[in-house]
């Protein structure tokens, strides 16, 4: 509430203000802990200096505000910077002139860009194949599993050990359920996200062609043997009642936090709101098939950047870089991953978070930047790229609803998907 | 009928003018805009445009998804126009009977209508959620295995529920007025010659009201068709599978989430073109059997 009195102060002021300030609109997808997390960097940014003036606003999720976006564009009343997640990366990507590449703004506004700064994996996706960083990786996250520690010790299980690979978690899914300690053993948030995308780059095997689409125009490749195992014990569990089938996006963190469900697989971005909820819960990494060779290698970046909108005033650009510059700071980087669990993107702010005692406090929270810097990327865990990602989500999620549904076996179900993503593929290329 | 006349030409048309101007801006405009779009393939941002002729048209009616999403809507509007229709009209009788506080019970009625669809789809979804549903919870008990998340036709149902229950408040009131159109001395007519309460229902008063169902199932139709976006979005998101995506969804989800814009706006035209083509049949044909008192 008082918030909202505060804005709406500032926006009474604003002619006021108008003259002597810049303004820079920032249109981003954040809610809750993390939303709470925006409005404090941009009024911090607005108060260390004079000159800008950053104004967040939240424009609904991701999908819808990248739709914001694009449209606001076609009309010509573009935002300065905006909030796009990492499925949208290759939207964004494809649309030169609609953008401007941080790096070159950051030189322009006369920083020095140093890209080795930067944790390597993060800002390796949201580069061109030439290197050059497109996009400011705002918020980087990494899915892992949480365990609620209260139904843990109900079920028998070992309350400091959570399941390694995909067999455990299943093995103690079921005992959750068989011994009466949650109606529901396991649960997942994204499964195309979780068990698609990371399940490929943490069990090393492909997602699709080319270095998974970041190389070239991916082929999909999604119904190996090693996704249909994993895909029809998933439908075993749904069958069983022991897997509970949450939502095509993060939905399920309900029935985790709820304490319907013992085990979930989520972003670690998803961290805030179990934080939040005040539940006795333990971390532990992305369980791993154990019969994939070379697995663990590594996951891969999730959540969502910052792009640069083009054709915007010189002045307006100087503020920008000035703002992502200030993002880049320790400080700030290290109160956005302990705030939020989303990663630091800079290594001065990973060695600051260590070198504190947050980590053996926390422990568990430094989890998401060991799974991705752990191993050396091989050419199937960079990342995944598609011109049409969203749209490939979203047939993968109606193929895998209808197999948990039990109208199709997990076979059908990727062939399916493989299928009708190439095909759509081939349709967004073409056209 | 009377005929007015204007002394002014200019006059009728500066009166005409603001209804014309919304007309033009609001439907003529986009619907244009919609044709235009409809023979090009672009990018989402609109940096690059191709005219493809009727390409996006011929691609969409060859798809299998497309003709899902017909057969989607037409279950989704046969099922919202006739409970809604159905359950308003034995309310609206039920309501008449009420002797002591009519007005009452009739505001507790109407007042669905003023809830904003997205909100009435969220007040469904939490009251059926499989996990934290307060009336998920019972169903479950009755041994229903109930999961609008994974079936299908569960969640139809929600969906059909949550649009019904907003829609029968906008009916009842035009079937209170329709009802309160019927002269009592019909009705006390067929009471003294020792008609039922159904009979008489079924003979008098249901062929009276027949312009007000024709009226309503035009408006329910149009309503189901267009209006229960928000609901959809909230409750279901076209899911699980495409069982509930209607053609209107699918719009949205071609344009705005997988950003093919050619495609969705060649389906836009063709529910134009749906809808154009329903309201003249319904016209046609069945206003012939509807009696005007």
């Amino acid at each position: 509430m008082q918030r909202t009195v505060f804005w709406l102060a500032g926006l009474m002021a604003l002619p006021v203000a108008a003259e002597a300030k810049t303004e820079i609109s920032w249109w981003h997808a954040m809610t809750g802990a993390n939303a709470e997390v925006v409005t404090k960097i941009a009024s911090d940014f607005n108060a260390s200096q004079e000159d800008y003036e950053v104004k967040p606003v939240f424009k609904g999720t991701y999908p819808e505000t990248l739709n914001a976006g694009i449209a606001a564009f076609r009309a010509g009343q573009a935002p300065d910077i905006i909030q796009v997640f990492d499925v949208g990366t290759g939207v964004m990507m494809g649309a030169q002139g609609a953008i401007k590449p941080v790096a070159e703004v950051l030189k322009e506004g006369g920083y020095d860009f140093d890209k080795s700064q930067y944790l390597p994996g993060i800002v390796g996706y949201y580069s061109t194949p030439e290197g050059e960083m497109l996009s400011f990786p705002y918020n980087s996250s990494s899915p892992i599993l949480y365990y609620n520690k209260d139904i843990f010790e109900k079920a028998g299980l070992d309350v400091d050990n959570p399941p390694k690979t995909w067999a455990e978690v299943w093995a103690a899914a079921r005992k959750i359920k068989e011994s009466g300690a949650a109606t529901c053993g396991y649960t997942s948030t994204w499964l195309t996200w979780i068990h698609t995308e990371n399940f490929a780059a943490w069990n090393n095997v492909s997602w699709a062609t080319n270095e998974n689409g970041l190389a070239g125009t991916p082929e999909l490749k999604i119904d190996g043997p090693l996704f249909v195992k994993h895909f029809q014990e998933l439908a075993d569990l749904a069958k069983e009642g022991v897997f509970v089938y949450g939502g095509r996006t993060s939905e399920a963190k309900q029935n985790f936090t709820s304490g319907e469900c013992g085990i979930l697989t989520e972003s670690s971005g998803g961290l805030g709101d179990i934080v939040k909820s005040g539940m006795n819960y333990g971390i532990g990494q992305l369980p791993y098939d154990e019969t994939a060779e070379g697995a663990p290698q590594n996951t891969t970046p999730g959540g969502a950047s910052l792009w640069v909108m083009g054709g915007k005033s010189d002045e307006t650009y100087k503020g920008v870089a000035a703002f992502f510059n200030y993002l880049s700071q320790t400080e700030v980087q290290q109160y956005l991953h302990e705030q939020s669990g989303y990663l630091p993107v800079t290594m001065a702010a990973y060695e600051a978070t260590k070198a504190s005692d947050f980590y053996q406090k926390n422990p568990g929270r430094e989890t998401p930047i060991l799974q991705m810097m752990g191993k050396p990327p091989t050419e199937n865990s960079k990342g995944v790229r598609a011109p049409n990602l969203p749209q490939l989500r979203d047939i993968q999620n109606e193929e895998y609803e209808k197999m948990l549904a039990g109208q199709q076996d997990a076979a059908t179900a990727l062939k399916n998907a493989v299928e009708r993503g190439n095909a759509a593929i081939k349709e967004a290329v073409g056209g | 009928m009377r005929r007015t006349v204007f002394p002014h030409k200019l006059l009728p048309w500066l009166l005409l003018a603001p209804q014309l101007a919304i007309t033009l801006i609001f439907f003529y405009w986009p619907a244009g805009q919609a044709f235009r779009q409809s023979m090009l393939r672009e990018d989402a941002f609109g940096l690059k445009s191709t005219f493809v002729g009727l390409a996006n048209f011929r691609k969409v009616l060859g798809d299998p998804n497309y003709l899902n999403a017909v057969q989607v809507t037409a279950v989704f509007s046969a099922l919202v126009a006739l409970f809604a229709m159905a359950i308003a009209l034995f309310l609206a009788v039920q309501a008449e009977k009420v002797i002591r506080g009519k007005g009452f019970y009739r505001t507790l009625m109407i007042w669905p209508y003023a809830v904003a669809p997205a909100i009435a789809g969220m007040l469904w979804l939490f009251m059926f959620n499989p996990s934290f549903g307060t009336l998920a919870w019972p169903l479950r008990q009755m041994g229903i295995h109930w999961n609008p998340l994974l079936d299908g036709d569960h969640a139809m149902i929600l969906v059909v529920a949550a649009a019904t229950w907003k829609q029968i408040s906008y009916n009842f009131l035009f079937f209170v007025a329709g009802l309160q159109a019927i002269p009592r001395s019909l009705l006390e007519a067929a009471a003294i010659d020792g008609a039922s309460r159904r009979h008489a229902f079924w003979t008098i008063v249901f062929p009276l009201l027949t312009p007000t169902t024709f009226f309503l199932l035009v408006v329910n139709t149009v309503y189901a068709l267009f209006d229960t976006f928000g609901i959809i979005h909230a409750v279901t998101g076209g899911g699980p599978g495409k069982a509930t995506e209607t053609l209107v969804y699918k719009v949205y989800n071609d344009g705005f989430v997988n950003l093919i814009m050619g495609d969705s706006a060649a389906q836009s035209v063709i529910l134009m073109i749906i809808v154009i083509a329903l309201t003249a049949f319904q016209f046609r044909f069945i206003e012939r059997r509807v009696h005007y008192g």
